[in-house]
């Protein structure tokens, strides 16, 4: 999982897409997410970062995660990948 | 360390420029009970979905259009609208109020009988009144509008069996300024149409024209639209006058007033833009004071007011059975209330809320119903939190219309509950059962036995 290239987050929330020209607004949560894939976190990873720090359980957040990296991609703000 | 309060991650499209059709920066208040009881103890105690209705609502609403009307022009009487909502309990209250009963068919009829009501305050509308509602509503002295001139006929034929006289009015249609004109119901007026029935009727010995009727339509955002009837049907009353020397009791200027509710594509929310009761008895009643009608013959006022006394009384609660996301990304809430059960969902933009919100973003979001079909949406486009499986919401504003057009579609038909002054709970129609619903039908005896 794989952030498009020149994609900007800003400190509050405001994210940028060069390639579209499109801007999105994104709450705390999915700020921390898309943070984690720019470092190039994995799927776990990224469920253990925030499950460490937030009250969550693992079920409901592989559910919400599941939900939000469908809409990046929806977005076109991820690489495709070939599996 | 005490870990933080967790936020369901949210990505949002900006559009710069005009707001879309989801509509921006509205805030969304939950409602969490309904007159001090919470949605959730009505759901459990009475299943879901569920209507709720509010008796303080229905009576302060009444009590609020009557004096609206009173404080202007003494000689005012409603006369409740049953196809609006005719749930008994529901009439009952209006009866108690002092209305009387608007009925446009046999069975709403037989209804108010039923209920209580002296067939001589039962004003009969509709073009549907076959030969026995006819007889009956003549021998019981209720007033019949008089629909066409077919229905004239026959009640010149069958009043002199009844040994009675007929009493009468006609529903006049006419030209009011707005659009649609409804032109299918009643005698025209700028035709000449009306007056022609008028001069039918008022020669002949079975019948005696009492009063004028008209319903210039409904949701009619133009105050000025009823001054208009009331100056039209004045005239007739005049005329009557100087040709028959006749005073006609009343004038019946029918249903119509818009409730809060936002229809489909109005730019601004119904309860920004919908004129209150005020504006329209200011207008229809300074249209009969300045009328040429005798001062000491003014005819009493009947109105038919139908969803602006009870469209706020009414609630319906129900459950997110799912969330999906749409080829396009947008969310999907699946709630179990479809269009079945509110039939307005065709006309207005319901305002639909949750009855807890967990975190403050919302999506744009399409509000589905639980039916298999296509046409089965309760909100095409909302900015709206984004709710569970599970979770409760509430829609406002149902009471009017959704009881009565209510159809029954791949379940039952749930509860109705009463709140009463005293916040009591009453269930006062029971949801439909397998045994209810199979009671009617019935099988041949060559398909009663199956193998499989
Ligand atoms: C004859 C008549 N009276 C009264 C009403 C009630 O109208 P509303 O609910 O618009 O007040 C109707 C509704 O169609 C009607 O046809």
């Amino acid at each position: 999982m794989k952030l498009k290239k020149n994609i900007a987050v800003s400190e509050n929330g405001f994210l940028f897409d060069p390639h579209s020209g499109e801007s999105y607004s994104l709450n705390k949560t999915a700020q921390l997410i898309v943070k984690l894939i720019s470092e190039g976190k994995t799927e776990v990873e990224i469920m253990n970062s925030i499950m460490k720090k937030y009250d969550v359980e693992s079920s409901a957040l592989q559910r919400y995660l599941d939900d939000f990296i469908m809409m990046l991609h929806q977005m076109n703000l991820l690489e495709k990948e070939d599996n | 360390m005490k870990k933080l309060k967790f936020e369901r991650p949210v990505i949002n499209h900006i559009n710069a420029g005009v707001p879309d059709k989801f509509g921006r920066g509205t805030t969304i208040q939950a409602i969490s009970d309904i007159e001090d009881i919470a949605v959730e103890d009505f759901l459990s105690q009475y299943g879901s979905p569920l209507y709720v209705i509010s008796e303080k609502i229905i009576r302060d609403t009444y009590r609020e259009a009557l004096s609206a009307f009173k404080t202007r022009y003494p000689k005012v009487q409603f006369a409740w609208s049953y196809k609006t909502n005719y749930l008994n309990a529901v009439c009952k209250i209006f009866h108690q109020e002092g209305s009387w009963a608007e009925v446009v068919s046999g069975f709403e009829y037989e209804k108010a009988i039923a209920n209580g009501v002296p067939g001589s305050k039962i004003i009969f509308n509709g073009p549907d009144k076959s030969k026995e509602d006819l007889k009956r509503a003549i021998e019981n002295g209720s007033l019949i509008h008089i629909d066409h001139f077919d229905e004239l006929y026959d009640i010149m034929n069958i009043a002199p069996k009844t040994g009675k006289k007929a009493k009468v009015a006609i529903r006049v249609n006419m030209d009011a300024g707005i659009y649609p004109h409804w032109d299918r119901f009643g005698f025209n007026y700028e035709n000449g149409e009306a007056w022609t029935a008028i001069n039918k009727i008022m020669p002949n010995t079975d019948m005696e024209l009492i009063g004028l009727h008209t319903h210039i339509g409904t949701y009619i955002m133009t105050p000025t639209a009823y001054a208009i009837a009331v100056s039209k049907l004045a005239a007739l009353a005049v005329r009557i006058k100087i040709k028959y020397d006749y005073h006609l009791k009343y004038l019946d200027l029918g249903g119509g007033f818009a409730s809060k509710n936002t229809l489909k594509g109005a730019y601004l929310p119904g309860s920004d833009t919908c004129p209150s009761f005020d504006d329209y008895a200011k207008a229809i009643t300074d249209a009969l004071n300045n009328s040429d009608i005798q001062y000491d013959h003014m005819p009493t006022l009947f109105l038919e007011t139908g969803r602006a006394l009870i469209d706020d009384a009414g609630y319906l609660l129900g459950t997110v059975l799912a969330n999906k996301r749409l080829l396009d990304g947008r969310r999907s809430l699946i709630i179990d209330i479809g269009v079945n059960n509110l039939f307005t969902s065709f006309w207005y933009e319901h305002q639909i809320v949750p009855t807890k919100i967990k975190q403050r973003d919302t999506e744009d979001t399409t509000i589905y119903g639980p039916l298999c079909m296509n046409i089965d949406i309760i909100r095409a486009a909302v900015q709206f939190p984004l709710l569970e499986k599970g979770d409760q919401v509430v829609i406002k504003r149902i009471g009017a219309y959704n009881m009565t057009q209510w159809l029954q579609f791949i379940t039952y038909r749930p509860k109705v509950v009463l709140i009463d002054l005293d916040g009591k709970t009453h269930v006062i129609r029971e949801n439909e059962t397998h045994e209810s619903m199979n009671a009617l039908d019935k099988i041949p005896d060559h398909l009663k036995e199956i193998q499989l």
